[in-house]
């Protein structure tokens, strides 16, 4: 009977938080003098109206599930990885490098080797903030953010050197990107006319591992233990620092990944802007799907919407794509407070009451 | 705050009646309180003393019944409202900014002091000095709060809420953190101001409660099972009432032991948080099938003792001996995997992860054993079952083993944390604080499997500063003071007085 009061409950104010968000957006919108109705309806349909439109939020959906997946180990470990941006480039430079040095590995062993670099990669550049907090101490906030802009430059610095297209060289032109990468690193595109790529199986079975090794072994345990309470597993005996690096390690890795199938599926090549923001709106898809994977999955497909969406209403409402960042910002400050909401139990029982006074009179069975 | 708050001549709690999922914390319970009365609320853990004063200060709301005062309903939505009417609580946790001096935690409750732009601290002084004149409660306004003793931060509450004009105090459990002679003194301290207040307070200690209170009234399940005058009832009716059946303090006297050590600490120092020699060169001895009784005012090593023990603070030097073996500055799982079971201090932070489910913190030190273990994969069938036997042996009053173990009452959280270190048979126990804030029937229980397993042979190092704990279960009794054990003497011989000279840091000579 409470029960589903509280189910109802919490799903009112999720519903309360939608409206919120939209009306926040909407206030944005008027201010730069959109027509609102029509923005949101492009944003929220257009993308999903023909096969292209579905295949491209399915696209945009793979790195922001994997990406997310790796935020999520983090954050149920205690650690907050900011720096999945910087994680995501340097796995697409190990990607690069492995597809460049070797490209006449068959496919079935390029592909997974390649992805592999990616998440080493990765992982690499996860296991700094993660021993630097493990072991000195130092907020994961500010290094994971710093070594961002570092990734960010060493990108730009294999792309112009060493990485650098010959035929760009030649031409002079001076794009800063690799040549295009063997053929043997292609993801499959399943659907013809359209870019959707094998990536995404790939990121719905990460979904559910990483769903197998939070709950359902001893390594996840012991990573949520020390995220929910360091004190009762250092007492428990479970080595914090090691698991806050291990944890770190894979959301690195799994940045990297991201950045792998991106490159193998979508760009074939590594080129600037690749990173594309996607390693902070994992954040808020890992926040917004609850950090489950089960919520995440769902999650990413919203946001996928949403930044094809965008891109969609500059081209028929001239509202700027970047709408969508703020759209995202709005999204954080409702999720935390909604959070904050459904945390107070009192205002629960406030409204509890109030329902029942209202639906006891016209029988009481009903809603009971 | 100055508001002439009118005096609260009778209170009256009719039919309250509230109930949460799953539970009857409240059922259809009648008070009544007069003036300068005051009123002592017992009951076992989780019979619903700490809800029934949530609703009278409007925290919850009830489900059925009402507030009276003077004989007028009244309806409480916060704390402020009951504020408004002169009711204010001191919780069991206070409520202290660490790095603000008493004054300014007094200034951040009180409104008059909030003028346009600046903290009208002086107005705020001056109330503090007529409180302490009144009630002679003296505290130290420019003290910082870290400063401060667990009891002496607990008068800064009283203060902070006498400041804002209570005169009718509700007291959650006041003692369950103070030293024995703090406790005495707060005794006095509400005998004397309860000339002036009504009070409530919830206890679990009998002997205040003689000490203290008119009137008792006894909660079990959620209702009242006895109400009355306290001078007309022995401490060991009370007893009875409370948990329905006539309390015996389990008593050991079987023969100490005679099969050799199990625990030798020699010459141990450990540094404290703050750095200094927490424990300095204290040398210790744990038979088998031993129990021996830490006593001591809190702060004087044990924390440090019983954490260096258990592999989480780092030994200087020194050494511990544990069945013949090493374990000096070993990794806690190192010392969890030779043997060792631990009851901490803070059982809601450190003995359980609290957002966890029982069940899963009933495997917090054995995730990787082959029992619960199967290639990094979890057997949730056996975690299940044998947390489910668990939750029954121990008696563990919860709906399920899925409950968030944070949820569940100190007492039965202790017992999560009590089912967990014995079933996994250790060689020795330390227990720290193990019935600190818990009821009669919850302490007999402890105190029972711990005797138990001290006649399996298990050795144990009990940490307590109910001197009656100790002389009650303990083979010898070790007095410990500023980090060095000031005497052991066999249980016989260690009588209240003496115990308490020895821990007041007095060399006895014999």
């Amino acid at each position: 009977m409470t029960n589903k009061f509280k189910t109802g409950y919490t799903i009112g104010v999720i519903v309360l938080a939608i409206l919120a968000a939209m009306l926040l957006g909407a206030v944005i919108l008027l201010a730069i003098g959109a027509d609102v109705m029509k923005t949101y309806l492009v944003i929220l349909t257009e993308p999903l109206k023909n096969k292209i439109g579905v295949t491209e939020v399915l696209l945009r959906m793979v790195p922001l599930t994997i990406i997310a997946l790796g935020i999520t180990v983090a954050y149920r470990s205690g650690i907050i990885n900011i720096g999945a941006e910087g994680q995501m480039a340097i796995g697409i430079l190990a990607t690069t490098a492995i597809a460049l040095l070797f490209p006449n590995l068959p496919r079935a062993v390029l592909i997974p080797f390649a992805i592999l670099a990616g998440a080493v990669g990765g992982a690499a550049w996860g296991f700094i903030p993660g021993a630097l907090k493990a072991k000195l101490q130092v907020s994961e906030l500010l290094s994971t953010v710093m070594l961002n802009y570092i990734a960010a430059q060493l990108y730009t610095f294999f792309l112009r050197g060493p990485m650098l297209d010959p035929a760009e060289m030649t031409m002079g032109s001076g794009t800063p990107q690799s040549m295009r990468l063997t053929r043997n690193l292609d993801l499959t595109r399943f659907i013809k006319g359209t870019r959707i790529h094998s990536g995404i199986f790939i990121a719905i079975a990460l979904a559910l591992i990483i769903f197998l090794l939070l709950w359902k072994t001893s390594y996840g345990y012991k990573m949520r233990a020390a995220g929910a309470s360091e004190r009762a597993a250092r007492y428990g005996g479970i080595n914090v620092p090691k698991y806050l690096i291990i944890a770190m390690m894979i959301s690195g890795a799994f940045a990297g990944i991201a950045g792998a199938i991106e490159i193998a599926g979508v760009h074939r090549r590594a080129i600037e802007g690749v990173t594309g923001g996607y390693g902070f709106s994992g954040i808020v898809v890992a926040l917004f799907g609850g950090l489950h994977p089960a919520g995440i999955l769902p999650a990413a497909f919203f946001f996928g919407l949403l930044i094809y969406g965008a891109d969609m209403t500059q081209r028929l409402v001239g509202v700027p794509a970047n709408m969508v960042q703020v759209l995202q910002g709005i999204i954080i400050l409702v999720i935390v407070s909604t959070k904050m909401i459904l945390a107070n139990p009192y205002l629960m029982q406030r409204v509890e009451a109030r329902w029942h006074a209202v639906t006891k009179r016209p029988g009481q069975e009903v809603q009971s | 705050m100055e508001q002439q708050t009118k005096a609260i001549d009778n209170l009256r709690i009719e039919h309250v009646t509230k109930r949460f999922p799953g539970v009857l914390a409240c059922d259809d319970i009648t008070l009544e309180i007069g003036k300068s009365e005051v009123l002592a609320l017992v009951g076992e853990n989780g019979a619903g003393k700490t809800t029934l004063m949530n609703v009278l200060m409007g925290l919850y709301h009830p489900d059925e019944g009402r507030i009276l005062i003077n004989g007028e309903e009244v309806r409480f939505r916060s704390p402020n409202d009951a504020f408004a009417y002169g009711i204010g609580m001191v919780h069991q946790q206070y409520m202290l900014v660490p790095n603000m001096t008493v004054l300014e935690n007094i200034a951040l409750g009180c409104k008059q002091s909030w003028k346009p732009w600046k903290l009208d601290l002086s107005l705020v002084r001056k109330r503090i000095e007529g409180v302490a004149a009144q009630y002679g409660l003296a505290v130290d306004p420019d003290a910082y709060i870290w400063q401060l003793s667990v009891g002496e931060q607990q008068r800064v509450e009283l203060v902070k809420t006498l400041c804002l004009g209570a005169k009718f105090l509700i007291l959650d459990e006041p003692t369950s953190a103070l030293t024995p002679q703090e406790t005495d003194e707060l005794i006095a301290l509400l005998k004397r101001m309860a000339k002036e207040l009504s009070i409530i307070f919830i206890s679990h200690k009998l002997q205040e409660v003689k000490d203290l209170s008119d009137k008792v009234a006894i909660l079990r399940h959620g209702r009242v099972v006895f109400q009355g005058n306290t001078k007309d009832h022995s401490s060991s009716d009370i007893a009875a009432l409370m948990t329905g059946h006539e309390v015996v303090l389990p008593h050991n006297d079987a023969p100490a032991c005679t099969m050799g050590p199990m625990l030798q600490i020699r010459n141990l120092k450990v540094r404290s948080d703050r750095g200094f020699l927490a424990l300095d060169d204290l040398s210790l001895y744990i038979c088998k099938g031993e129990i021996v009784g830490l006593a001591g005012v809190s702060g004087n090593g044990q924390r440090e003792l019983a954490e260096a023990i258990n592999g989480l603070r780092k030994v200087e030097s020194g050494q511990i001996l544990f069945d013949g073996e090493e374990i000096t500055n070993r990794t806690p799982a190192q010392v969890i995997a030779s043997g060792m079971g631990y009851i901490p201090e803070e059982r809601n932070t450190e003995g359980i992860v609290p957002s966890f489910s029982m069940k899963e913190n009933f495997i917090l030190k054995d995730t990787t054993s082959p029992q619960y273990n199967s290639h990094a994969f979890l057997k949730n069938k056996e975690i299940e079952r044998d947390s489910e036997a668990l939750r029954q042996q121990f008696d563990i009053r919860s709906p399920n083993i899925d409950v968030a173990a944070g949820s569940l009452s100190g007492g039965n959280i202790q017992k999560v944390i009590l089912a967990r270190e014995i079933s996994r048979n250790p060689k020795f126990l330390v227990a720290v604080y193990p019935t600190r804030g818990l009821d009669m029937g919850a302490a007999e229980f402890i105190h029972k499997q711990l005797l138990q397993k001290r006649n399996e042979g298990v050795g144990i190092l009990l940490i307590s500063e109910e001197l009656e704990e100790i002389t009650n279960l303990s083979d010898q009794v070790a007095v410990i003071f500023k980090g060095k054990i000031q005497k052991v003497l066999p249980s016989s011989e260690a009588s209240r007085r003496r115990l308490g000279i020895l821990m007041a840091g007095v060399k006895d000579d014999e």
